[in-house]
């Protein structure tokens, strides 16, 4: 299979590059945040005030990680369903947010904004929160800190894996990978 | 009568909470080398094998395979000779979650209030189903469970009519709905019969038993290998990714019911499917 490394954040070329069903290794900085984090940050984006950290041009994982242990630089950091940040999703994209993390299926009009605003969805392994936090070499809160594993996270990732899923084509590795192997 | 100090209780649930999710089980190990193997999409070998490195990585540095380290489901089987002694059961229990999860490094996912949503700090209070069983022996069963395959969950009042073929059709449609949600490969958990709540119960306990182990009725056995078979030809594969193992298991759980119902749930399990025993 082959894999294709990417450095984040990730220019349009870059995002107009990736094809769905592609398998990439991510290095450079990427940011966490999940449903708390996006439930605030939309607030911010109604009321047209600026978020805590300028997420422009950045990507976003949905992770909310376990506690690390002495010596380690993360906890456990593997992605959670992204279907629950649909709601803000569209929006975050119009800011200009490139990229998203997680796993499962988006909605219409996050596709939708996906193909508009030039971004794209990547998976990461649903449970392979071990692995993956392996390529997290630091990891830093810079904002909502109140929110525990829900705060907003800087991290650099090094050689981080994720499978293209939704490209700034239209194309859906969910629908078309289901076509190719189903055999009802 | 045999005293049992609800101490121990407090220190087995705290080491099964660690033990739950530092180390996956080896009748999961098997099926996912099972399905490295057999995998036919590239990209779900790929899948397998990380889910595998995964959980060695998970085993050898004692860390938890996922982030999501769970609700604490806790199935306690109580012998009625056991007389608890030396404070609150309940409390004990709980006491032993917060001793785990704060000393396992483990991530803390339970808001007090559903609507409020205030993380509670200590992954308390833990979810403690009670059987009361013959015996003066306790057996305790935990089993962490995600948020992620717990919203994909479903039940259905079927109608007697509907038979085996409404069984079927309704299992892998929550599968197939569910998608690459759960984290696939999924374990499925069935429950049918009794009542509305009795029905949710069963598929939970379903999810218990050790992978691969077929139900002891050979006409469910029968029943779950068809259903099984149903969900790996939708084509949904590791992740979601397209493939032919979206499931590693089917498991049901059968009990009686009115003559006017046939309730049925189907309760998913991610293929970090922990659940630890011990027996005091
Ligand atoms: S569904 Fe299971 S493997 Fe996936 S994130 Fe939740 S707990 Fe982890």
């Amino acid at each position: 299979m082959e894999v294709k490394s990417i450095k984040a954040p990730l220019t349009d070329e870059d995002v107009l590059s990736l094809k769905a069903g592609q398998k990439v290794l991510i290095s450079g900085v990427i940011y966490a945040a999940r449903d708390a984090a996006h439930k605030k940050l939309a607030e911010l984006l109604e009321k047209g005030e600026p978020w805590p950290v300028d997420l422009k041009g950045q990507i976003i994982y949905y992770v909310g990680p376990s506690p690390a242990k002495p010596g380690q630089v993360t906890g456990s950091a593997g992605p959670t369903t992204s279907g629950r940040m649909d709601a803000y999703t569209p929006a975050v994209l119009r800011y200009g947010v490139k990229a998203l993390i997680g796993k499962g299926s988006r909605d219409e009009a996050t596709r939708q904004a996906l193909k508009d605003f030039r971004g794209v969805y990547l998976a990461a392994t649903g449970g392979a929160g071990a692995l993956l936090s392996r390529s997290i070499k630091e990891s830093e809160v810079v904002a909502y800190p109140e929110l525990g594993p829900e705060a907003i996270r800087r991290l650099v990732v090094d050689g981080f894996p994720a499978t293209v899923i939704n490209d700034a084509y239209g194309h859906d590795l969910y629908e078309e990978g289901r076509r190719q192997y189903s055999t009802e | 009568m045999r005293e049992v100090n609800v101490s121990l209780l407090t220190s087995a649930v705290a080491e099964m909470c660690t033990e739950a999710n530092y180390i996956l089980g080896d009748d999961v190990i098997r099926a996912l080398e099972k399905g490295l193997e057999e995998e036919v999409s590239p990209t779900g070998k790929d899948v397998f094998r990380q889910l595998l490195e995964n959980a060695r990585i998970a085993r050898e540095e004692q860390v938890p395979m996922c982030q999501d380290t769970g609700f604490a489901v806790i199935f306690v089987e109580a012998g009625q000779d056991v007389h608890f002694v030396g404070g609150n059961f309940g409390e004990a229990i709980n006491e032993g979650v917060r001793q785990g999860y704060e000393s396992g490094f483990l991530r803390k996912s339970i808001v007090k209030d559903p609507l409020q949503r205030e993380n509670t700090g200590d992954n308390t209070p833990a979810v403690i189903h009670i059987d009361i069983v013959p015996g003066d022996k306790v057996k305790l069963i935990l089993a962490p469970k995600g948020g992620g395959s717990e919203n994909m969950s479903a039940v259905k009042m079927l109608t007697p009519s509907q038979g085996v073929k409404g069984l079927v059709d309704f299992v892998v449609a929550a599968v197939t709905r569910a998608g690459a949600n759960p984290c696939p490969p999924v374990v499925v958990g069935v429950g049918l019969g009794g009542t509305f709540e009795k029905v949710a119960h069963l598929a939970k306990k379903a999810l218990l038993r050790s992978l691969g182990q077929p139900h002891p009725d050979p006409f469910y056995a029968g029943l779950e290998k068809e259903i099984l078979e149903r969900i790996n030809r939708t084509g949904i594969g590791p992740q979601g990714f397209g493939g032919r193992f979206t499931a590693l298991a089917v498991h049901m759980e059968v009990f009686p019911c009115h003559i006017a119902t046939m309730p049925a749930a189907v309760n998913l399990n991610c293929h970090a499917s922990r659940h630890v025993e011990r027996t005091i």
